[in-house]
């Protein structure tokens, strides 16, 4: 048996975006030995590149807004497939939390009167977000960083999970190796949270980085958990189509927010022609009107550009397939008009969009002040994830809690913008003081170390091979993904992803790698593969079973909603065989007083 | 489509050499797209750090011709093609492998500094009122991303090596911003004259010339705390205060 450095704990903390730093936070608080695992350095987690804002019914800008219609507007966004109750939690502990933040430091942009000034966004009905220019993702997670840094909680940065360990049904602790050395650690814990993020990394066109490889959702899936909602992968509908290397890259919902509009190479404004009907009593429908709504009349509806993000993203999609998108496959957004609105629209823009505007400037020789923007969707969240008690953030395997993107529950079918940040914090802070209280209430967990050194021997595999590297898998699998399980999805195609990502696993069970141990991102990425092929599995499985087109789920040969399938949720389990299993299981039930909220503000 | 030389320092611990890589360039690459080039197809165990690939998070810094450079926002188009680019690691921070160096240092500093600590909340619903005009300086602050390019590229530490005496300007700016904030009260004056080494500073603004998120850092950070360190501690009338004040 092999000796590996070792770590005891109550609660680890997988991952150290928003999440995972709330939930870690929180943990200590109570008074428990936490721990944090990060897969990067501390602080760059994709937290910071979130840019419009955290959604929290304050009613700063307009004091209509409560959490009922909060609660209500995430319902609607999600296709009513969410968790009720935490849709709810949600929408009450938002508000509490965005103030926790001014507490700890963070420095929001002001209302006149002082206050926490928030933004208009896609789907939800009054101005909502809590925000910093187009940088609120940053502040989120340096005001998290800044303030867990002086909580006593041990950081272990650039490791990386490789398994759960469990001991009997309970979870255990995790084994990792850190990045710098190449060296395993084993982490013993009662608690564990994963905080991972999201999947993007199984796609090729996405705003995502190269943790995203669905490290949480893989983790709780080989580990027994259930996973659910695997087929809503957010395609935003605004990322960077130029220059090339760009591809993907965000462009801030917040262009719309402050009055940016969509146009075909015709000049047209198309997000006019094509309002779904349980939106049409909120949006404009005139020009006019739009303007009037990001300028902060109470009078006015919403422009269409800010509907929900799959319905703005299949609309470009629509405009592009018909012939009528730009030079580079995308189509034009405009904040540039609003000169004809106001004085000194350029400094407004600078003011108000500053990193998009440095963006565009230095990589793309775009003014977005005076030139129009090309833009096309991006694969950018996941709102499938780990099947979470809606309270506790437990998942079925006892000890093992998810929070943030990895979770599932909050967001059904689609999220709305700006609900991701306040996601992490009313859920980060739920996991780490569940967590806590889990390590509290049960014993020391053992931990077999038989399967540890297996699992150490095959994760050193890849170094005795010879043949194809890992980048190449992992690029088939992205252009796979991308062409046959994107945006728009059929039958035939699905299919052949699903045998293609079966091929595909056989080929990632040899790649070869080059080199040492140390600091070897080849060899990180031949380990990143097992997930995020997982993830592929699941998401191609989930997308095959839902016969219908519902939220971020587009299916061309099922293009329509179908009652049938608005009354559960698609749950994946590993069943006994190793293999993936589906299963379709009743949404959970909402209360009385929930569904006179919804009725209320229908 | 043409191709380029990327001359990359490869090796460990700061041994090593440079190795030339030629890659095909296409419009609009940055020079962080050539590294995963060569890496993807090259050289997979070449050792880079990044993230966000959108000069958001600050985990790309490398010198690039001798600059301390994000490589995602770096395009080719701005360098001498005709010529290999060089692509070093930052000289500031302990090698360990190609282009990634040891940064903890930072983190180790930012601990020892004082954390933010508010006032009383001073509105009815239990939070404060402040003013957007009270913040904007803050918030230019807290526009850092932490890439550690200006402690790359002072002198103070990359040439005389104070890591031990001197937080450099990325802390500075991190004081500055707690400091300027209008909720803090904690007293960080007699830390930066002592241990957090403001002095040291000669003010030659390179930090500020190599900022990715143009924070100015020397005239709006670094000199208003040399001003406060001096009133504090240099102002004769003050000083006088001190000798026969209560403390």
């Amino acid at each position: 048996m092999a000796e590996y450095q070792t770590f005891d704990h109550d609660v680890l903390i997988v991952g150290a975006g928003g999440a995972g730093l709330r939930a870690a936070i929180e943990a200590s608080a109570a008074g428990v030995r936490t721990c944090v695992l990060s897969k990067s350095l501390l602080g760059k987690a994709h937290t910071v590149m979130a840019e419009g804002g955290v959604a929290a019914s304050m009613g700063n800008v307009d004091d209509r807004d409560n959490w009922r219609v909060h609660f209500a507007d995430t319902m609607r966004g999600g296709q009513y497939l969410n968790n009720p109750r935490m849709a709810e939690l949600h929408a009450k502990e938002a508000p509490d939390r965005v103030r926790e933040l001014e507490a700890w430091g963070a420095v929001f942009d002001r209302t006149k009167d002082g206050k926490i000034l928030q933004r208009n966004f896609g789907g939800h009905k009054y101005p909502r977000l809590a925000h910093v220019g187009d940088r609120t993702g940053l502040e989120m997670i340096r005001t998290l960083q800044d303030h867990g840094i002086h909580k006593g909680i041990d950081f272990h940065m650039e490791c990386t999970v490789i398994t759960l360990l469990k001991s009997g049904d309970r979870v255990a602790g995790a084994f990792c190796y850190e990045r710098e050395r190449g060296l395993f650690k084993l982490f013993r814990a009662k608690a564990v949270v994963l905080a991972t993020g999201g999947i993007g990394r199984a796609y090729k066109i996405t705003s995502n980085s190269w943790e995203y490889t669905g490290d949480g959702h893989s983790l709780a899936y080989h580990a027994g958990a259930a996973i659910m909602d695997m087929e809503f992968v957010q395609f935003h509908p605004t990322g960077m189509v130029w220059p090339p290397s760009m591809r993907g890259a965000l462009v801030t919902e917040g262009v719309r927010g402050e009055g940016g509009i969509l146009l075909n190479n015709q000049g047209k404004r198309f997000m006019f022609d094509d309002i779904p009907a349980n939106y049409k009593n909120q949006t404009a429908d005139n020009p006019d009107e739009g303007w009037r709504y990001t300028q902060g009349d109470k009078n006015a509806r919403r422009p269409p550009e800010l509907l929900t993000r799959d319905h703005v993203a299949r609309c470009i999609n629509r405009e592009v397939k018909q012939g009528r998108g730009s030079p580079h496959g995308g189509v034009y957004l405009d904040i540039a008009w609003i000169k004809e609105k106001m004085p000194n629209s350029a400094e407004h823009i600078k003011k108000k969009l500053p990193s998009m505007y440095h963006q565009f400037k230095q990589l793309g020789d775009i003014d977005i002040t005076t030139q129009q923007m090309e833009i096309g969707p991006t694969t950018h969240y996941m709102m499938g994830g780990v099947r979470v008690d809606g309270d506790t953030q437990m998942s079925d395997v006892p000890g093992l809690f998810a929070a943030g993107e990895c979770g599932a529950g909050l967001h059904g079918a689609n999220r709305l913008g700006g609900n991701s940040l306040s996601d992490l914090l009313v859920f980060g802070k739920r996991a780490g003081e569940y967590a806590a209280k889990f390590a509290k209430d049960h014993g020391d967990v053992s931990i077999d170390m038989t399967y540890v050194d297996e699992i150490a021997k095959y994760a050193l595999e890849p170094f005795g091979r010879t043949g194809e590297g890992p980048y190449q898998v992992q690029h088939d699998l992205q252009d796979m993904m991308q062409s046959r399980v994107g945006i728009v999805r059929r039958q035939g195609e699905m299919e052949e992803a699903l045998d293609g990502i079966m091929k595909l696993k056989e080929r990632a069970r040899h790649v070869a790698v080059d080199g040492n141990r140390d600091y070897n991102p080849g060899w990180h990425t031949s380990l990143d593969l097992f997930n995020v092929l997982t993830v592929s599995e699941a998401i191609t499985r989930a997308a095959l079973e839902r016969k219908e087109s519902r939220g971020a789920h587009f299916r061309d040969d099922y293009p329509e909603k179908d009652p049938t399938f608005a009354t559960f949720n698609l749950v994946i389990r590993k069943g006994p065989d190793g293999e993936m299993q589906i299963a379709r299981e009743p949404l959970p039930p909402m209360r009385n007083d929930l569904k006179q909220i919804i009725e209320e503000n229908k | 489509m043409s191709t380029a030389t990327f001359r990359i320092f490869r090796g460990e611990r700061g041994k090593g050499e440079y190795r030339d890589y030629s890659c095909e360039v296409s419009e609009g690459m940055v020079v962080l797209d050539a590294i995963h080039q060569i890496q993807a197809e090259q050289a997979n165990d070449l050792a880079v750090r990044w993230n966000c690939k959108a000069g958001k998070c600050g985990s790309c810094s490398a010198e690039v011709n001798g600059m301390p450079k994000l490589m995602c926002m770096t395009r080719l188009s701005t360098l001498p093609l005709d010529q290999p680019i060089t692509i070093q690691p930052m000289k500031t921070f302990p090698h360990i492998k190609d282009l990634v160096t040891d940064v903890s240092w930072n983190y180790r500093v930012k601990t020892g500094i004082k954390p933010f600590k508010p006032t009383k909340p001073d509105a009815p619903d239990g939070t404060w009122r402040v003013y957007q005009e009270d913040v904007d300086r803050v918030q230019e602050f807290r526009k850092c991303i932490e890439c550690y390019l200006c402690q790359d590229v002072c002198h103070v530490l990359r040439d005389h090596h104070k890591h031990d005496e001197f937080i450099g300007p990325r802390f500075l700016v991190y004081v500055a911003a707690l400091e300027m904030n209008p909720l803090d009260t904690a007293d960080r004056i007699p830390d930066l004259r002592k241990q957090e080494g403001i002095g040291y500073c000669n003010i030659t603004k390179c930090c500020t010339k190599v900022c990715p998120e143009s924070i100015t850092i020397t005239d709006n950070a670094i000199i208003p705390l040399k001003e406060r360190v001096v009133d504090r501690f240099f102002d004769p009338l003050s000083k006088l205060f001190r000798v026969f004040g209560s403390d």
